[in-house]
C-alpha cells in the first residue's frame, strides 16, 4: 500500500513549512481532485497536509473590494449575498461548474489548483508531457475535441477546466500567496501559465507556497453580466467553450468591458483586444457581432476541435447579448 | 363481481426494501472468510504474454494468490476437447491478448484495498502483434457472420429504390454505447467439495448455472446461482462473463470464498456495449408517398475472438408495406471486447436509421411524416406474409400527435421560434418481437392462507415480482398482500433469461397457469365444479382436507397457433426540442411515448419502464459516445466523467401512453412486452425534431452542440 503521513495543522506557517521541506507533500483542501488522482495512481503523496483547520474560510469587505479566504467552499462563495449582489458573474460561473455535491466540498484555492481533464493526462498508460515531462503529447494527434485553441504549444494542448477561474480573470481578481519567505500577491490573470516548454507546471505557485485569499476589486460589473457555458449535457460536464462577459453600460454606451473564456486555453483566456474594441461603442447587436468576429483571431484548432473556432465567437456574442439585455439566458 | 386487478397501478412489492437499503444485492452477502479479487488489465491491444512477474504482488501485504495463465487451474470447459466448449474469451487459459484491458491476472487478497494495490505491482512482458481497432479503416474487411441467419434478404427486387421518382440514399452512424448500470458487475463464489455457490449480477440464473457447470465440467445441480436483486443491467448480464468464471476458479484454487467487483472503468471494457454501427439506407417512393423500395445495410463492430450479431436491419423488412425490400448485415471484427445486446438491441440501432431516412423522405415529398407512415401502413407482416396477432400503431400515431401538440409543428424547418430558440417536433417509430418461452412456476399454499410463488426468473428493474403478484392476485381473486413471489434462484423452477421483453409474457403465463391449476385443485378438494367462479377460503379448504400445505408446479408455453401470426410490440415516440442557434445547445422539452404492447399488467411500473427507456433514448440521441483512440487501441473516454449519460437536467417531462388492448394470441394475459420498445424509436424522434427545428440533419449520433452551430 502507498503509505502516507497525514497532518492537520491549525497554523499556516506549519503547513507551509511541511510542504517546503518535503518534495512529495501536498496540501489537501476539499479533496475533490487530489483524492481522485491518488486513487488513479497519478500522484502518490508521502505527506498530506490537511489545511481545513486554517482560518481561511471568510468572505469580508476590505477597502476597495472584497477578500475571499482560500478555503471558502464553492457553494458558500456562489451563494454569498455580497457575491450575488456585487459580483454576480462569479456566482453564475461557479454554479455552472461540477455538481452541487462537488461544489459543497471544493474550495476557492482548490478550484484554482485543479488539474486539466485531458484524457491522456489521466491515463497512466499513455504519453503525456504534463504527467511525465518529455514523454510526448498524446492529445496532439489524438482525441482533442476538448482541447485548446489559444496559447498551446507542441508540448501540450490541454485546457484549464475551471469555470470559476474564468470569472475571476474577467473580474480582475488578485491572489494572495504565503510562502516560507513571506507573502506576495499576483494578478489572477498571471496565476495560471501557458504550457510552453513546461506543461508540467499549471501555475506560477512555487513549491511550498499556499494560496491564502483572493481579492476582488471594487465592484463595477454588478448588472450587465453573463456566463455562457456550452457543454455536452445540461450539468456535470466540462465546457466545450465558455465565456464570462461583464459590461459597464451608461446611456447605451459601453464604458468598460471584461471578457474571458474557458475551455479554450491552458489558462483562463482574457480577450483584451475584444474588450478594447467594445470600449466606447454603443451596446447593440451590430457592434457585438463585430466584436465576436475578433474572438478567434490567433486561434489554432486541431483535428477534433475545429468547431471551437466558431463556437467561441458564438459564445461571446450570446454572452454580450444576454449581459446587455438584448437576449434572455 | 370479480374485480380486474391486472392493470391497476401498484407500487413495487420490494420497493420499501430497495429504498431502505434492506435489499441485498450480489455484492453485499457477508460470507465468512471472504477474500477479494482485483483484475489486472493488459496494457497492449494484441499479442502474446511472454512472462508475468508476480513476485512483488505476491509479497505485498495480505495477498493470497495471483492467478495468471501460467498457474491457473485448467478448466475442463475451456479445453477444445470439452463436450460443450465455452464460447468466447477464456480468461487465464492461454497467453493471447485480443484487446486492450483484457484481464491478464487476478490478484486475491484479504481486503479489496490490498488487492487493488497489489494489482498495480503485477508486471507483464509481451510480444506485441499488429492490431486493428479502427472501424472505418476496416469497413472493407466486413464479413457475413457465421450461420445462416444473416444472409442477404430480398423481397421483390433488390435496390428498387434507385429507380423510384423520389429517393433518399443516406448513411447513418451510431457510436458505441455502454450499458453502465448503476450497480457494478460483482460476483462472489465459494466451493463446498465439488459444489459451488455463486452470488452474481445475472439476468438469468438458469443460464448462469449452465455456464458455470459447463466451464467447470460439473453437473448443473452442483451449481447454485443467486441473483435476487439486480441494480440494472440493460443486457450486460444476459451472459456469464469470463471474469465471473474466473472468480469461481480463484475460489476453487484458494479454497476460500472470493468476491470480484469490476471497477467503473472496467465496466467500459469487460461487459459489452452497443456496437459502433454504420447503416446505409435507400428509400424510394412515388410522388404521392407510396414506398417503392427499402434497402437497409448495416455494418457493426465485433470482436476478433467472438462474433456478436444483432437485428439492426430486420425492422426494414416488416415495418412498412413496401413491395420491394432488401437488407444486408455484416460485421467488422476488431481488437476490442465483444459487444453485448443493449436495451432494444439492434432494433434501436436500425430504427434510428430507418426512421431518420423516412423523415428525410417526408421533407422531399413535402408530406407530413405521420401521413407518410399512414400511406405505407403494413396491415399484415410483409416479411412473413402473416397477419399480425395485434397491431394498433395507427392509434399510437394519433394519440401521440395529440399529446405532443403535433398541430403546432411547422412543415418548413427552422421557421418555428420561441424567443431566440428554434422549436421542432419529430416522430420515430419502433417495433420489437413479442416473444414467449416455456416457463415454470411453483405455487405453495400455507395454512395461514398465504400464497407463495417461485420461478427462476430475474428482476433487473422492471418490477418482475410486482407484476407476478398482480397476475396471481387477478387469477386467484385474492388481495395482493397475501401473495409473495420469489425469483433469482437457480433452484427454483425453470424460467428463461430476462431479455427480449418477454418476462411477463413467459413467466407471467406460468404464474397465470399455475394459479388456474391451483384454483381447480382447490375446487376439487372442496368438491366443487371445475372452473367455477366460486370464491373459496383456501386456508379452510386446506384444513378440511387435513393437508399441511399444498404445492403445485406448472409449465406454460405457447402452442402452434402462434406460428400463424406475426407478433410484435409497436411504439411511436414523439419529441419536442428547442435548439439555440448560437450556442447549439439542445433542450428536449417533451417526450411522448405511445405503445401498443398488449395488456399492461401494472400501469405504474410500466410507466416507469417507458420513462427509463426514453431516458436511454435521449442518451443515445444526445450524449453517449465511446471514443476509441486507434493509435493505442484504447478508449479515450472510458469513465463516467468523460462518457456522458444524461443527467436529470437533460430529462424533460416524459408521458407514457398505453393503448392497453390485449393481444388475443400470444399468451393468456394478452401482454406483449415493453422493455425494448420503450427505447426503440426515441433517438430518431429527437434527431427528426432537431431537423424540424434547425434544418440540420444530423446523421451521426450523438447530437452535440458542436454539430448544430
Amino acid at each position: 500500500m502507498n503509505q502516507f503521513q497525514y497532518s492537520r495543522p491549525a497554523d499556516a506557517s506549519v503547513a507551509i513549512k511541511t510542504l517546503s521541506k518535503d518534495q512529495n507533500a501536498y496540501f489537501l483542501a476539499g479533496g475533490t481532485n487530489l483524492i481522485d488522482m491518488m486513487k488513479m495512481g497519478l500522484v502518490s503523496p508521502q505527506k498530506l497536509v490537511d489545511i481545513n483547520n486554517l482560518p481561511l474560510k471568510t468572505v469580508s469587505e476590505i477597502p476597495g473590494g472584497l477578500r475571499i479566504g482560500a478555503l471558502v467552499s464553492n457553494t458558500n462563495l456562489a451563494e454569498h449575498p455580497l457575491i450575488k449582489q456585487k459580483y454576480p458573474l462569479l456566482s453564475l460561473a461557479i454554479n455552472a461548474g461540477a455538481s452541487p455535491q462537488l461544489r459543497n466540498m471544493a474550495t476557492l484555492g482548490g478550484n484554482m489548483m485543479q488539474r486539466t481533464r485531458c484524457p491522456y493526462f489521466f491515463d497512466l498508460t499513455m504519453p503525456c508531457n504534463k504527467r511525465v515531462p518529455g514523454s510526448g503529447c498524446s492529445a496532439l494527434g489524438g482525441y482533442n475535441r476538448m482541447h485548446a485553441i489559444f496559447g498551446a504549444s507542441d508540448k501540450c494542448i490541454a485546457v484549464n477546466p475551471s469555470d470559476m477561474n474564468v470569472a475571476m480573470v474577467a473580474l480582475d481578481a488578485t491572489v494572495h500567496i504565503s510562502g516560507a519567505k513571506g507573502s506576495r500577491t499576483m494578478k489572477f490573470a498571471d496565476f495560471h501559465r501557458l504550457p510552453g516548454d513546461h506543461p508540467e507546471l499549471d501555475n506560477n505557485l512555487k513549491k511550498g507556497e499556499l494560496i491564502t485569499a483572493v481579492d476582488l476589486p471594487e465592484p463595477r460589473f454588478s448588472k450587465n453580466v453573463h456566463y455562457v457555458k456550452i457543454r455536452d449535457r445540461a450539468s456535470y460536464a466540462f465546457a466545450l467553450v465558455s465565456a464570462a462577459v461583464a459590461l459597464e453600460i451608461e446611456n447605451d454606451t459601453i464604458k468598460e468591458a471584461r471578457l474571458a473564456m474557458g475551455g479554450v486555453a491552458h489558462k483562463p483566456w482574457r480577450l483584451t483586444a475584444v474588450e478594447m474594441f467594445l470600449k466606447g461603442k454603443p451596446a447593440n447587436e451590430a457592434v457585438f457581432k463585430q466584436a465576436a468576429q475578433l474572438v478567434s483571431n490567433g486561434a489554432k484548432a486541431y483535428e477534433y476541435n475545429k468547431f471551437k473556432l466558431k463556437m467561441a465567437p458564438n459564445a461571446v456574442l450570446q454572452g454580450l447579448k444576454v449581459a446587455s439585455g438584448l437576449a434572455s439566458a | 363481481m370479480k374485480k380486474d386487478t391486472i392493470g391497476d397501478p401498484m407500487s413495487r412489492v420490494d420497493g420499501r426494501l430497495k429504498v431502505t437499503g434492506g435489499a441485498t444485492y450480489s455484492g453485499e452477502y457477508k460470507v465468512a472468510g471472504l477474500t477479494y479479487g482485483v483484475l489486472v488489465p493488459a496494457t497492449i491491444t494484441a499479442g502474446t504474454i511472454t512472462a508475468i512477474d508476480t513476485k512483488a504482488a505476491e509479497r505485498a501485504p495480505g495477498v493470497l494468490k495471483v492467478i495468471t495463465s501460467f498457474n491457473a487451474l485448467k478448466l475442463p470447459g475451456y479445453q477444445p476437447t470439452a463436450e460443450k466448449p465455452v464460447k468466447g474469451l477464456k480468461l487465464f487459459n492461454d497467453d493471447k491478448v485480443y484487446f486492450n484491458g483484457q484481464p491478464i491476472a487476478l490478484v486475491v487478497a484479504d481486503t479489496f484495498e490490498r488487492a487493488t494495490y497489489a494489482a498495480t505491482l503485477v508486471k507483464a512482458t509481451y510480444q506485441t502483434a499488429p492490431f486493428e481497432t479502427d472501424f472505418h479503416k476496416n469497413l472493407d474487411k466486413s464479413i457475413v457472420p457465421q450461420g445462416g441467419r444473416y444472409k442477404d434478404y430480398v423481397r421483390g427486387e433488390a435496390d428498387a429504390y434507385k429507380n423510384a421518382p423520389v429517393k433518399v440514399e443516406q448513411q447513418y452512424l451510431l457510436p458505441s454505447e455502454m450499458h453502465n448500470p448503476m450497480e457494478l458487475h460483482v460476483t462472489t463464489a465459494f466451493w463446498d467439495g465439488d459444489k459451488v455457490t455463486i452470488y452474481t449480477k445475472s439476468q438469468g440464473v438458469k443460464g448462469s448455472q449452465r455456464s458455470f457447470a459447463a466451464a467447470f465440467g460439473i453437473p448443473l445441480e452442483n451449481v447454485q446461482i443467486n441473483s435476487r436483486f439486480v441494480g440494472g443491467a440493460f443486457g450486460s448480464s444476459l451472459r456469464t462473463w469470463p471474469h465471473e468464471i474466473a472468480t469461481a476458479q480463484a475460489a476453487k484454487m484458494l479454497g476460500k470464498p472470493v468476491k470480484l467487483t469490476l471497477t467503473r472503468e472496467q465496466m467500459f471494457t469487460l461487459v459489452g456495449y452497443r456496437p459502433l454501427t454504420i447503416q446505409k439506407i435507400g428509400l424510394g417512393a412515388t410522388p404521392d408517398g407510396k414506398l417503392v423500395g427499402i434497402t437497409h445495410e448495416s455494418y457493426s463492430q465485433s470482436a476478433v475472438y467472438e462474433e456478436f450479431t444483432e437485428n439492426s436491419v430486420n425492422v426494414s423488412r416488416f415495418l412498412y408495406a413496401s413491395p420491394n425490400a432488401n437488407t444486408r448485415y455484416k460485421i467488422v471484427p476488431l481488437n476490442v471486447g465483444v459487444p453485448a445486446p443493449m436495451r432494444g438491441p439492434g432494433e434501436a440501432t436500425g430504427s434510428f436509421a430507418l426512421e431518420s431516412a423516412l423523415d428525410e423522405l417526408s421533407y422531399l415529398l413535402k408530406m407530413d411524416p405521420i401521413q407518410l407512415r399512414l400511406n405505407n401502413y403494413a396491415d399484415m407482416d410483409p416479411e412473413r406474409n402473416l397477419p399480425w396477432s395485434s397491431k394498433y400503431l395507427k392509434e399510437c400515431y394519433q394519440r401521440g400527435a395529440e399529446k405532443i401538440g403535433w398541430a403546432n409543428r411547422k412543415s418548413e424547418p427552422a421557421t418555428n421560434k420561441d424567443g431566440d430558440w428554434l422549436v421542432g417536433y419529430g416522430i420515430g417509430c419502433g417495433a420489437f418481437g413479442a416473444y414467449r418461452s416455456a416457463s415454470q412456476a411453483k405455487l405453495t399454499l400455507t395454512p395461514d392462507g398465504k400464497i407463495n410463488i417461485k420461478s427462476a426468473t430475474s428482476d433487473i428493474g422492471p418490477g418482475t415480482a410486482t407484476a407476478m403478484v398482480l397476475i396471481a392476485a387477478d387469477v386467484l381473486n385474492m388481495p395482493a398482500e397475501k401473495i409473495t413471489f420469489e425469483l433469482g434462484n437457480s433452484a427454483f423452477p425453470m424460467a428463461p433469461t430476462q431479455g427480449g421483453s418477454a418476462t411477463v409474457s413467459s413467466v407471467g403465463s406460468a404464474v397465470h397457469d399455475v394459479c388456474l391449476a391451483f384454483k381447480n385443485k382447490m375446487l376439487l378438494l372442496a368438491g366443487k365444479n371445475q372452473n367455477s367462479d366460486e370464491q373459496l377460503d383456501y386456508a379452510a379448504v386446506l384444513k378440511a382436507a387435513n393437508l399441511p400445505l399444498l404445492e403445485i408446479t406448472q409449465e406454460s408455453k405457447g402452442d402452434e397457433t402462434a406460428q400463424k401470426y406475426s407478433m410484435y410490440s409497436f411504439s411511436s415516440h414523439f419529441a419536442q426540442v428547442y435548439v439555440h442557434p448560437l450556442t447549439g445547445m439542445i433542450k428536449v422539452k417533451k417526450v411522448v411515448a405511445v405503445v401498443d404492447a398488449g395488456k399492461i399488467v401494472n400501469l405504474k411500473t410500466a410507466s416507469s419502464q417507458m420513462i427509463g427507456g426514453a431516458v436511454g433514448g435521449i442518451g443515445m440521441a444526445m450524449t453517449e459516445e465511446a471514443v476509441m483512440d486507434d493509435r493505442f487501441g484504447k478508449l479515450a473516454n472510458g469513465n463516467f466523467a468523460d462518457y456522458h449519460v444524461p443527467v436529470q437536467a437533460d430529462i424533460p417531462q416524459i408521458d407514457a401512453i398505453f393503448i392497453d388492448k390485449p393481444d388475443p394470441i400470444i399468451n393468456p394475459i394478452g401482454t406483449k412486452g415493453i422493455g425494448e420498445i420503450s427505447l426503440i424509436g426515441v433517438a430518431a424522434a429527437i434527431a427528426n425534431a432537431v431537423y424540424n427545428a434547425t434544418g440540420k440533419r444530423i446523421r451521426e449520433l450523438p447530437i452535440t452542440p458542436d454539430k448544430l452551430i
